[in-house]
């Protein structure tokens, strides 16, 4: 493997890991309140979380360019704070992926969270704990499952997105050069070999991580049914 | 005796919980009804888990009232639920722990764990658990928290009939023997008429009635919130001995009643329920007849039921007991309030589920 594929690599697992940990922190209160609000805005902010399964991804990235840009809101904001653009840089990158792949980290935990029923939670409370207390007590540890589905599919969705990482990113080695970018690249200049070996490590590590997350679930629901 | 003094409304969809009530709550208090009837609701308001509107007291703390509302975690109040809720993720031992933990009472699990019967299954993992060990779980680890009230929301609904009839037990010794009031969430007149030391009677969101178990039971025998059930009356008796001939011989107010039934040893209190159609009357004291008991009373009240029945109240020696006879039956036998009567009892059930 040549250096640039290595770099382009690494980058996109980097990317992968800094956007997993960031959606576990967010996905987890926005996962909370979806599972047990009453609120009737709860149907619209499930169905804007929801909108990065069906937008293509370009349009989703579309429009994060515009938002980007130091002339917008908040790409004005970003400068001003940061003193860099987001448009083609690791934090843009970031910030992207976060948004293109919050579907497949709120949606296992929403899932895990609402199977818990109220009950498990509201004993809790009725034997002394308060809120934090028994999210880190009986909510989280109860939802291990949830997150381990929530964490693999966020890593493996990030490590494979174009699209939206091609508008906003572009294609800077070692900066906004990610794996499945290379691949394209690859191809385009006709170089087979190599897109055939960086093809290759993706399709055995996608095949990889959902075999171990399916079989760490079909134990733990064999365990539930004894 | 701890006060609990609310005035509150909670309004959900087609159905409203108004309740006004000023008590004071000792030993085990009945919340009782139609399935329908806001017993769950009344519950969850006490518990904090609902926000009502209105004001919530008991004993010397205020729950809520207009812009103050003490969360659940705070108001020292166990609740019991209908499915034990036990933490899967945590053995018998971690169950208990959590609760003695958060109530700086680790030191009592040992005791409490014995106390229910758990000690050989600290180490199990709760899904290898039996219901009634769950739920004998759930009242541990409701104790430990070292509550005010403790709160059960049908507590044994869910169980078959041995597991039932073992939590009744440990929950009525749990009554004779801790100081806390119980409210406890029932719609089966038999629990009710074992458990409870008084019934807040329920119906549609609305108070119906308070006051003792008998009392509240005889009052409302013909009344909708018995769903056509009629109660029957209560009556507390103690074993006074085995006869000759196998039977056992209870006493109480109104004299001795005689069971088939082994209902324990000497000196053991139990309630037995009565049914109104199981009591026939006879102004003379009958003879030739194959029925045990045959009990002096006289006539209190009488009430017709529809058209063609009535509800003979009787006094057996300051026991309130009812009788549900025809109206041409209260005529041919002249029946007066004041006129003695015996009442004989076809049946003897025990207050039990």
């Amino acid at each position: 493997m040549t250096a640039p594929d290595l770099s382009a690599l690494w980058l996109t697992l980097q990317l992968a890991g800094v956007v997993t940990l960031i959606l576990m922190v967010i996905a987890t209160p926005l996962a909370l309140w979806l599972a047990r609000t009453r609120s009737p805005a709860r149907p619209v902010i499930e169905a804007l979380t929801a909108l990065p399964l069906v937008l293509p991804p370009t349009v989703l990235g579309f429009y994060l360019l515009l938002a980007f840009n130091p002339a917008s809101g908040f790409g004005r904001f970003w400068l001003a704070l940061t003193g860099e653009t987001l448009t083609f840089s690791f934090a843009g990158l970031v910030i992207a992926s976060v948004i293109y792949s919050l579907p497949f980290a709120v949606q296992p935990l929403q899932a895990g969270f609402a199977a818990q029923g109220r009950g498990v939670d509201e004993t809790a409370a009725s034997l002394g704990a308060g809120p934090v207390d028994r999210f880190f007590g009986v909510t989280l540890p109860l939802a291990r499952r949830a997150y381990l589905t929530a964490a693999v599919l966020s890593f493996a969705h990030t490590l494979g997105e174009f699209g939206v990482v091609l508008m906003v990113g572009g294609n800077i080695p070692g900066k906004t050069r990610l794996i499945s970018i290379a691949i394209y690249e690859r191809v385009e200049t006709l170089d087979y070999a190599a897109a055939h070996g960086l093809s290759a490590i993706l399709l055995i590590f996608a095949f990889s991580v959902l075999l171990v997350l399916y079989i760490v679930n079909n134990r733990a629901a064999e365990r539930a049914l004894r | 005796m701890t006060g609990l003094d609310l005035n509150i409304r909670l309004q959900r969809l087609n159905f409203t919980l108004e309740i006004d009530l000023d008590i004071a709550l000792s030993g085990i208090t009945a919340l009782f009804g139609r399935s329908g009837a806001g017993k769950s609701s009344l519950l969850r308001v006490i518990g904090g888990f609902e926000r009502a509107e209105g004001r919530l007291r008991y004993g010397g703390s205020l729950w809520q009232d207009r812009g103050h509302f003490v969360p659940p975690y705070r108001r020292g109040v166990a609740t019991v639920f209908q499915s034990p809720t036990l933490f899967a993720h945590l053995d018998v031992a971690g169950n208990l722990a959590f609760a003695a933990r958060r109530a700086g009472r680790t030191g009592d699990l040992a005791a409490m764990a014995g106390r229910f019967g758990l000690t050989a299954l600290l180490k199990q993992p709760v899904h290898t658990l039996s219901g009634g060990e769950a739920q004998r779980v759930a009242l541990a680890r409701a104790l430990l928290t070292d509550p005010k009230l403790i709160l059960m929301d049908e507590p044994i609904s869910a169980l078959d009939q041995a597991a039932r009839s073992e939590i009744l037990q440990y929950i009525e010794a749990l009554r004779d023997e801790t100081k806390v009031p119980i409210l406890y969430v029932s719609h089966s007149v038999a629990e009710v008429a074992r458990l409870a030391d008084r019934i807040l009677l329920l119906e549609e969101g609305r108070v119906l009635g308070f006051g003792p178990t008998a009392a509240i039971l005889s009052d409302n025998a013909a009344g909708p919130a018995f769903g056509g059930e009629e109660p029957g009356s209560l009556i507390s008796a103690r074993v006074a001995a085995m006869t000759a001939d196998g039977l056992c011989a209870l006493r109480f107010s109104g004299g001795t009643i005689l069971t088939p039934d082994p209902l324990g040893a000497e000196g053991t209190e139990v309630r037995l329920l009565i049914r109104a159609r199981d009591v026939m009357l006879a102004t003379e004291r009958p003879a030739g007849i194959s029925a045990l008991n045959v009990l002096p009373a006289t006539v209190s009240a009488i009430e017709p039921v529809g058209p063609v029945s009535a509800l003979v109240r009787l006094d057996c020696g300051g026991t309130a007991l009812g009788a549900r006879i025809t109206q041409r039956s209260v005529k041919a036998l002249g029946l007066t309030p004041g006129a003695p009567c015996h009442a004989i009892l076809k049946t003897v059930a025990l207050a039990r589920d």
